[in-house]
């Protein structure tokens, strides 16, 4: 770093440190009499008292009154203006002669964004992950201007999903660039976003765009902890590279993949934002996921009855499966390294 | 000891002093108005005679939140099932939000002028049994009603229909135009249950039964719903507009309709000034007569209204200032629309033909409207069952589900979310 | 020894001493170039579309380049009228600028004989345009839309959350990792439970909750419910667990306070993974959409992110204002990227994301 930009960093620190400071020593005032009072061995409560109050407050709270917005009906927001209703929302949700047809559902909207959350996740995890790792692997090789190469693979990982959203329904559109160039290579028109079949391809496609950077970022991490010996050896022995990649990589880098694939399908299921942009859950519902049902019968109901007791219960749902795959993945990284100390 | 006192003391006088030099001062009174405009055209006038307000009553602090219609549909009743929102609000679900209106007759200053003014819309405000609140005022009053590019039409050589037409009939005209000049797309409606609702009167649709409740699928309804689906399968109109939302979402055509690629389109009157300032020159929008249906050549009323949550004398001053034949005059002049009173004497500000036409058309169509569709317009439930049209008329088009089965859902929909507002 | 080592290394992590390239090599970066190409490809088109007159905005095909239809002040006539070129009976061709349009003919001026009047129909002329920037695209919605509001408040709710953030997280990681308590187990589990309940689940009665602290339309509404970043605890407590511990047991013979330790040494220690976790609550917060959207309705508190689906949905006729808007949005995030971006890479690394 030149002498300018170390002089503007250390001026920026100091200008910093002065409400920085001010704040320290405000709050010491209320510190230093607590640990007069309570003493070095309960201090860490009190550290942990604000964070566990937030979570009180915004997790556990919330979680209890979703339960209890689940089992009572009416339109009405506050609790003195609801009535208790049971298990009526739950029976609602869950009344389907074929859970395969989400048509002959009572709920149909909330069956057909579980659907298409499945299908979509399916296939946006299982292509992220094979991209991640082929985008990991050749960022790993001695390239030219590798650092460069790592930072642009991120860069739409940092962007908002409504910017996200917009730039791609504004390519992808009938009259979009992409088409443009389709039709001036002698093709047709395509119906990227308004054709269902394609609509929930964009979709996932957009969704992998936005996100691969950040999970080929942590299995390059683990593809740099891999110790380069064992390359060595194999070298040695004359191992082809396919061998080598499956043999030894692949294996080591299990562990990172197994949290790839658990953040990337927890991150998956709750997928709303860009894709409501993109696509706006249309054509029809082909691209609804089940977190649009949820935002849509309770908050985004264009005037018909706002019903918070059905998007509380289809909430806990959805909480519940979260819960169950978390568990199972759980399960499934134990078993492995069970594995791995049996060898 | 001494040094924590000397840290005490020095660190609260400066956070007080922080804390005075950042307070603000709340002299006057606030009034919030939470307001939708379509486009320029209506947003700058209303600021401007804010703005104006403002200037001539220092007690008084009018703020002026233009939101989209999006939040006006969804956020506002949100906001006002929490306790909180706006104290007035340009409202189109006039009968949707009617347990949240205040009666600001004892803060106006001549309540007898709103009567006689905006008296039959008064009643789509007010609760069932009450005669004599007032809530608010009619800001504009729409009809709905086609547009065509009369450009294309010439271009075409082909003749503009005449009153009296058919829905078929005119779909074959703009059929027709587009074949000739590769037009894009013949037909195109705004995507809305209340705009499917005129002609489906037209075509016989009741919307309710003999005793009155909402009865939303009959004959009417879907022959109506029938054409609309055969034309999106026939290329009439285009999945690409219908099909690029999804469920209750408003969305209307107005970038392919200035971009001349739409021949037809199915709108209404609030278009007028939108058109004038974004079409401009470069195509003729020629407003044509409803077209008929076996029972009726109609469109749907409605329009929006100022409508006030909070009672007190500032919404009071504020609600009468921009109802007066004044203010409210100046403003239907400027945006190009219908007024919502009996006897406005407006001096429309547009040399533009197609707009002085279009003006003339829709205030000739108020008196043909069928009486359905004022009884529709006016029942408190309307946009349950306009929701219900339009979702599940989209998913049937685009193939999620037959036309019969979404006739089927569409009831269901309805019965469902009435049992759930009303017990039962 | 060292120098056998370095050999070695250098021939397995190089190309096969034996051919010069590999398939894979070329594979390779023929897919990193395909690469930056569809990751930044995206962001230039938009760019390059923001400074398009709408009309530029609407045409299809649509060009590269942003152009407009060169003007022309004729004499004679007070307004500059647009330039043609028109294709005449005879077949030649001129340029002729458009007096007005009626029906599908055009009355059109020849701008060097303005004596000559031609009636020609529309379809036999072609607009000229030339390169043209229209920064007005950028300018008219921060005045007229109040764009420079949204953008203060997203600035407002980004710096006091990452603020709040890192101040609460620090101390709950410092709590977690530097001392032995009753329940600290049970705070751990507690704190990574919560991990597994994301807002979605929680929308509508954390709704509930901030209504009845009234903090509905309040930007503090938007800033306090995810202050608490279970994330944010497990970052830092990762790297606290690698401090030593002799630098703590001595500041307390010193008779240092235990704030002051935490703020005076650990603190300035921590700064690696704090520096991670303020860019990743900085990214967070500036692109929150699904909160903000359902607390925030007065538009005086709207962020950006808001502001712009709004606008979006409500302007869809209006291309040109979305798209400068949306660049407005991203920019600040761009510029965190090109400064920080070693940090953001190497961060993630070093901090181990289990």
């Amino acid at each position: 770093m030149s002498n300018i930009r170390i002089n503007i960093k250390n001026f920026f620190i100091r200008v910093f440190n002065i409400p920085f400071a001010f704040l320290m020593h405000a709050i010491d005032i209320i510190m230093w009499p607590i640990q007069k009072i309570i003493g070095v061995r309960n201090m860490p409560y009190i550290f942990l008292l604000p964070n566990l109050i937030f979570f009180g407050l915004f997790v556990i709270v919330p979680l209890g009154v979703n339960v209890a917005f689940s089992v009572t009906g009416g339109d009405e927001l506050l609790f003195a203006d609801r009535e208790f209703s049971g298990a009526k929302h739950y029976n609602y949700l869950f009344d389907c002669e074929n859970y395969l047809n989400a048509n002959s559902c009572t709920e149909d909207f909330f069956w057909r964004g579980v659907h298409n959350t499945i299908f979509f996740v399916i296939f946006q995890v299982g292509l992220m992950i094979f991209f991640s790792l082929l985008t990991a692997v050749i960022l790993n090789k001695k390239i030219i201007g590798r650092g460069f190469f790592r930072s642009v693979f991120f860069f739409p990982v940092l962007l908002s999903p409504v910017v996200v959203g917009l730039i791609w329904q504004w390519i992808l559109l009938k009259n979009g660039i992409l088409n443009a160039f389709i039709e001036a290579n002698g093709g047709d028109k395509f119906s990227f976003l308004t054709d269902p079949g394609w609509a929930m391809t964009s979709s996932i496609f957009v969704s992998i765009w936005a996100h691969m950077g950040f999970y080929t970022l942590i299995v390059l991490a683990g593809l740099q902890a891999i110790p380069p010996n064992l390359y060595e050896a194999a070298e040695m022995d004359g191992t082809s590279r396919e061998r080598t990649f499956f043999r030894i990589t692949l294996p080591l880098l299990m562990p990172n993949l197994l949290v790839v694939f658990i953040l990337a399908s927890i991150k998956g299921v709750q997928t709303f934002d860009e894709i409501y942009v993109l696509t706006g859950g249309g054509p029809g519902t082909s691209t609804s996921l089940i977190v649009q049902y949820i935002f849509t019968t309770g908050f985004a109901s264009s005037g018909s009855v706002q019903n918070f007791g059905l998007a509380a219960a289809a909430s806990m749902v959805l909480g519940i499966v979260l819960l169950l795959l978390t568990l199972i993945q759980l399960y499934l990284s134990r078993s492995r390294e069970n594995k791995h100390q049996e060898i | 000891m001494i040094k924590y006192f000397f840290k005490a003391v020095s660190v609260t006088a400066i956070t007080i002093s922080l804390t005075l030099v950042s307070a603000v001062s709340f002299a006057a009174t606030d009034v919030r108005i939470m307001w939708y405009g379509d486009g320029d055209k209506e947003n700058v006038p209303i600021q401007g005679q804010i703005d104006a307000f403002n200037a001539a009553n220092s007690d008084i602090n009018v703020i002026l939140d233009i939101v989209p219609y999006d939040a006006i549909m969804n956020t506002l009743p949100i906001q006002l099932a929490a306790g909180e929102g706006p104290d007035i609000a340009r409202v189109t679900d006039l009968g949707g939000l009617n347990k949240y209106y205040a009666d600001i007759t004892p803060h106006v200053a001549n309540p007898q002028y709103y009567e006689d003014s905006f008296g039959p819309f008064l009643k789509w405000y007010r609760k069932a049994g009450d005669t004599s609140s007032i809530h608010g005022f009619h800001s504009t009053m729409t009809v709905t009603g086609p547009y065509v590019n009369k450009t294309l039409f010439e271009q075409a050589g082909v003749d503009l229909l005449g009153p009296g037409a058919t829905w078929a009939e005119w779909a074959d005209a703009a059929n027709a135009v587009a074949s000739k000049l590769d037009i894009p797309i013949p037909m195109a409606w705004d995507r809305s249950g209340h705009r499917v609702s005129g002609p489906a009167v037209s075509m016989g649709a009741q919307y309710f039964d003999a005793s009155g409740d909402p009865k939303l699928v009959d004959d009417g309804l879907k022959a109506m719903t029938q054409m609309l689906y055969d034309w999106h399968q026939n290329g009439t109109m285009s999945k690409d507009l219908w099909g690029s939302v999804s469920g209750t979402k408003y969305h209307a055509p107005n970038d392919w309709w200035n971009a001349a690629e739409v021949v037809f389109m199915m709108s209404g009157s609030w278009q007028i000034g939108r058109f004038a300032n974004e079409v401009g020159d470069d195509f003729d929008w020629w407003a044509v007569p409803a077209p008929c249906g076996p029972a009726a050549c109609t469109g749907m009323p409605g329009g929006n209204a100022l409508l006030a949550f909070t009672a007190n004398d500032a919404v009071g001053r504020v609600m009468d200032y921009l109802s007066s034949k004044e203010q409210l005059g100046a403003f239907i002049g400027e945006v190009l629309a219908i007024p919502g009173h009996l006897d406005l004497p407006v001096d429309y500000q547009t040399d533009d033909p197609n707009a002085k036409h279009a003006l003339e058309t829709f205030a000739g169509a108020v008196p043909t409207i069928d009486q359905v569709a004022f009884d529709l317009q006016a029942h408190v439930d309307n946009r349950i069952m306009f929701n219900a049209i339009i979702s599940r008329l989209g998913q049937a088009i685009v193939g999620e589900m037959s036309l019969e089965e979404a006739w089927v859902k569409m009831d269901e929909d309805v019965e469902k979310q009435l049992k759930e507002k009303y017990g039962g | 020894m060292g120098n056998t080592a370095s050999l070695v290394k250098n021939i397995v992590t190089q190309k096969k001493y034996k051919e010069k390239y590999h398939w894979t090599d070329y594979f390779s970066y023929f897919y990193l170039f395909l690469g930056v190409f569809l990751m930044f490809g995206p962001i230039i088109w938009l760019g390059l579309s923001s400074v398009k007159t709408l009309a530029g905005i609407q045409e299809y095909p649509p060009t590269i380049l942003p152009l407009s239809q060169i003007q022309v002040e004729v004499d004679g006539y007070e307004k500059p009228l647009s330039l043609y070129n028109v294709t005449l009976e005879d077949g030649s061709t001129t340029e002729l600028a458009e007096i007005k349009r009626v029906g599908i003919t055009s009355k059109m001026v020849d701008p060097k004989d303005t004596e000559q009047t031609y009636k020609i129909p529309i379809d036999k002329r072609e607009k000229i345009r030339e390169f043209s920037v229209q920064w007005d695209n950028y300018l008219d919605p921060l005045r007229k839309y109040n764009f420079l509001l949204y953008f203060k408040n997203s600035i407002f709710v980004t710096v006091i959350a990452t603020i709040i953030t890192l101040i609460i997280n620090s101390m709950a990681a410092y709590a977690l990792s530097i001392y032995e308590f009753r329940g600290k187990n049970i705070a751990l589990v507690f704190v990574i439970g919560t991990l597994l309940i994301p807002l979605t689940i929680i929308l509508v009665p954390v709704f509930y909750v901030i209504a009845n602290f009234g903090m509905i339309n309040s930007l503090w509404g938007v800033i306090l419910p995810g202050a608490a970043t279970p994330t944010g605890v497990f970052l830092l407590r990762q790297y606290m667990l690698t401090l030593p511990r002799e630098l703590i047991e001595a500041a307390r013979m010193d008779h240092a306070s235990e704030w002051a330790i935490y703020w005076r040494i650990v603190l300035p220690l921590s700064i690696p993974a704090i520096a991670v976790l303020a860019i990743f609550s900085i990214m967070w917060r500036w692109n929150d959409f699904l909160w903000p959207l359902i607390v925030l309705s007065k538009s005086e508190v709207y962020t950006l992110q808001i502001a712009l689906n709004a606008f979006h949905g409500e302007l869809t006729s209006q291309w040109n204002y979305v798209l400068a808007m949306t660049m407005v949005t991203l920019l600040p995030i761009a510029l965190i990227f090109t400064y920080l971006q070693k940090f953001i890479t190497t961060g993630i690394a070093s901090t181990g994301m289990k």
